[in-house]
């Protein structure tokens, strides 16, 4: 498996795609640090566009490498290796460079620009380690649609519609939802309709670290409650493990079944 | 060598094999041959355990390969079309292919024999389909097992290159390995095999020498013999 791994990774980090993700980070990371004074204001806009683009880069990197590898999967196939190895080596290959993009090009400007002497060093932290289990969660999830679907085009489409879904339509119904039922305490349902979501569950988490959680109300109080705690905090990092998990075991349940 | 015993395959409602039942022995050229769409392709990923059957059990020196992987590090398979990691380069495939198996390979040999070297630099995603096929093939002798399974291995390429591949599968075999090899090339196949395999409508239709083939439809060339076959067969 570390083979296979080492090979996708370095497949990966040489392709234009990779430096493209990183320059992006690496740019926004330079602009918004040198000219916003205010490094906690930075870090929600970054949080805004990490939540956002990570799951989506995630989830389009991972559709479209499968697809391409298509022949170097099957060139592997007929080598004495395993499949569980062969399909979580490459997940892992594509999930760790996208990360390293990530945390090298966010790292390297807050780096420089004096970041370690500053308090807010935990919440870029967090920023980072949220970001890095996005990465992990939508490859994964994408990996997952492009096994089970034949057809590029159909599994394109799939992967953006979960994308959709989980970044944008989920937040919708969860808030006609609590619209609906404003009359019943919805603090348990809200936290539970959070949990369940890694996007939302990502920018509660690093929201609530940022102390703008007076913003939000009775229900921020709550949240403020819940994930301030250390008991919070390592529910809401077992859910996002469990994101990671669950995806990654079907892809070996998947992967040992197919036709190649 | 392999056993494949009631072999069932069927992709979504069509259903490639129906009942395959094949035993070939050690050492010695076996062409399975057939028209499009027979399960060629599909009896040799069965038995590479890239295709998964839906019904019996295949045995390769003498181990079921149901979720094996090992067994194939005897094999040594060229697929049918040569598609590789198109930003690799040759010499870079080369190199992860031997590290990948962990055997000692042999392949400057056979880079000098189809002329490679120029092209050993290059990226794969550059190169001419044939220049493809010869790459595919040097990946393919490069390891010494004992089982050699060829899809289609003339595609694409030029005489002299043909002439060097006959030339190859001689050589093993006269070093005692079973090659298995399916060809559209009715010549090819005439020239280099011992034995042949008819698949048609998804079993076995006859397996021995060309010989007992002709026999067997009274024509006297290879040929024609094939062609016998397919006509009563669809008449």
């Amino acid at each position: 498996m570390l083979k296979i791994l080492k090979y996708s990774f370095f497949d990966l980090i040489r392709s234009r795609w990779s430096y493209v993700y990183f320059a992006f980070y690496l740019l926004l990371g330079f602009v918004l640090l040198f000219l916003n004074n205010d490094l906690s204001k930075a870090i929600i806009t970054l949080m805004n566009v990490i939540i956002m683009l990570v799951p989506l880069i995630g989830t389009i990197f991972g559709v479209m490498y499968f697809y391409n590898s298509k022949e170097f999967t099957e060139l592997l196939l007929a080598q004495p290796l395993k499949r569980t190895s062969i399909f979580v080596g490459q997940y892992l290959g594509v999930a760790l460079s996208l990360a390293l993009s990530l945390v090298l090009g966010l790292g390297i400007p807050f780096v420089l620009y004096g970041l370690f002497t500053s308090a807010i060093i935990w919440n870029f932290t967090l920023l980072l380690i949220t970001g890095v289990f996005l990465t992990f969660i939508f490859t994964a999830l994408a990996f997952n649609i492009a096994l089970s679907n034949e057809n590029k085009i159909k599994g394109f489409g799939y992967a953006i519609l979960l994308w959709l879904f989980l970044a944008v339509i989920y937040d919708g119904i969860f808030l006609i939802s609590l619209i609906i039922f404003q009359d019943y305490p919805l603090d348990k349902l809200s936290l539970g309709m959070s949990m369940l979501n890694p996007i939302d569950l990502s920018r509660i988490l690093i929201l609530l670290k940022l102390d703008i959680s007076a913003l939000l109300g009775y229900t921020g109080a709550i949240f403020k409650k819940f994930f301030g705690s250390n008991f919070g905090v390592i529910i809401s990092f077992l859910m996002l493990s469990i994101w990671v998990i669950l995806p990654i075991l079907r892809i070996v349940f998947k992967s040992k079944k197919k036709d190649f | 060598m392999i056993e494949v015993r009631d072999l069932h395959k069927k992709f979504a409602k069509n259903r490639v094999l129906q009942g395959v039942e094949l035993s070939i022995p050690k050492g010695g050229i076996f062409a399975v041959l057939g028209p499009n769409g027979s399960g060629k392709t599909t009896l040799i990923k069965s038995i590479l355990g890239m295709v998964i059957p839906n019904k019996g059990t295949i045995e390769v020196f003498e181990q079921n390969i149901k979720n094996n992987a090992a067994y194939r590090n005897q094999i040594n398979y060229l697929p049918q079309i040569a598609n590789f990691p198109s930003n690799l380069k040759v010499k870079e495939l080369i190199r992860m292919i031997k590290d990948l198996r962990k055997d000692s390979a042999d392949e400057k040999e056979l880079i000098a024999l189809f002329k490679l070297e120029p092209f050993l630099n290059k990226k794969l995603g550059n190169l001419s389909g044939g220049t493809k096929q010869k790459v595919n093939l040097v990946l393919t002798f490069m390891f010494d097992s004992p089982l050699i399974i060829l899809d289609e291995p003339t595609t694409g390429l030029d005489p002299i290159a043909l002439l060097h591949l006959k030339e190859l599968i001689n050589k093993e075999k006269n070093k005692g390995k079973t090659i298995m090899i399916t060809s559209h090339i009715m010549s090819f196949v005439e020239d280099v095999s011992d034995e042949i395999v008819f698949l048609l409508e998804g079993v076995i239709y006859f397996k021995g020498t060309i010989q007992a083939l002709k026999e067997k439809t009274q024509q006297k060339d290879f040929e024609h013999a094939i062609a016998t076959i397919l006509t009563d067969n669809h008449a």
